[in-house]
């Protein structure tokens, strides 16, 4: 693994996707960049929540903000294929740390 | 972009090797992580269907499947190669693919190095860059989609 940093930007893009309006957020942002006018549209939440999800998100790394004349339009962080990769990064730590405890409960089982 | 590296990941587990190949496969379910699925409603379990071609998924405990991707090479107890369908939308697309590369190194009888390596992380780049590309270009997909909705709509009056 890098440095701490590193290592907490991680935990952050991971905990930033654990929300599941957030990841509703995410997942829109996504899929077409948009402003939050229209982010706020079709979902349950208030437009100042929806503002601080998409803070959070841009603090973890996942979106970025652009100024498109009058609008700030939301959309996926060019950095975002590494924020993907270090949450893979640590999805899999954490996948494996759990396998290998199943394997070796499982052989003592045996 | 390409220069994107793969994450790498790996583990000695105490086991042998055909053990920790089925704990890996048959035995998914007991070690998949259940917080971060993709699916709408809590995770009640995760299959990897043996041999080539099985599929990869999770049911959701409201009885909908998502799909995680396939098995592409099935060589107990050595390799497992899988592909991962799951893009930065957190949506399952059988056209995005990313491979996770498991490979089992036997060490000794009880003793087993799993080596994990998820590569071709680079297609999330591409794909981000497609998505803006075809939102941002004039005359792209989405006017294609409205255009669609304007005959579509104009045919039923």
């Amino acid at each position: 693994m890098a440095n701490s940093r590193a290592a907490s930007r991680n935990l952050d893009g991971f905990a930033a996707l654990s929300d599941p309006t957030r990841r509703l957020v995410f997942e829109r942002i996504a899929r077409r960049p948009q402003p939050v006018g229209r982010l706020a549209e079709g979902l349950a939440v208030t437009r100042p929540a929806v503002s601080q999800h998409l803070k959070v998100l841009k603090d973890a790394g996942l979106v970025a903000v652009e100024a498109r004349g009058t609008l700030r339009v939301y959309r996926l962080d060019p950095k975002g294929v590494e924020a993907m990769k270090n949450y893979l990064d640590r999805f899999w730590d954490e996948a494996l740390s759990a396998f290998k405890e199943v394997a070796e409960a499982e052989e003592n089982e045996a | 972009m390409s220069s994107i590296e793969p994450v790498r990941k790996e583990v000695v587990v105490n086991v042998s090797a055909e053990r920790a190949f089925r704990v890996f496969t048959e035995g998914v379910d007991g070690w998949w992580p259940r917080k971060h699925h993709i699916g709408t409603s809590p995770l009640k379990r995760t299959i990897i269907e043996p041999g080539v071609g099985g599929r990869w998924y999770s049911v959701c405990e409201d009885g909908t499947e998502c799909d995680v991707g396939r098995v592409v090479l099935w060589e107990p107890p050595t390799k497992l190669l899988l592909s991962w369908q799951i893009t930065a939308a957190w949506q399952y697309d059988p056209s995005f693919r990313t491979d996770v590369v498991v490979d089992f190194v036997a060490l000794g009888p009880k003793s087993t190095r799993v080596t994990l390596e998820h590569r071709d992380l680079h297609r999330y780049g591409v794909a981000a860059e497609e998505i803006r590309g075809m939102v941002n270009q004039p005359g792209g997909w989405l006017l294609c989609l409205e255009e669609f909705a304007r005959v579509a709509e104009t045919e039923v009056s």
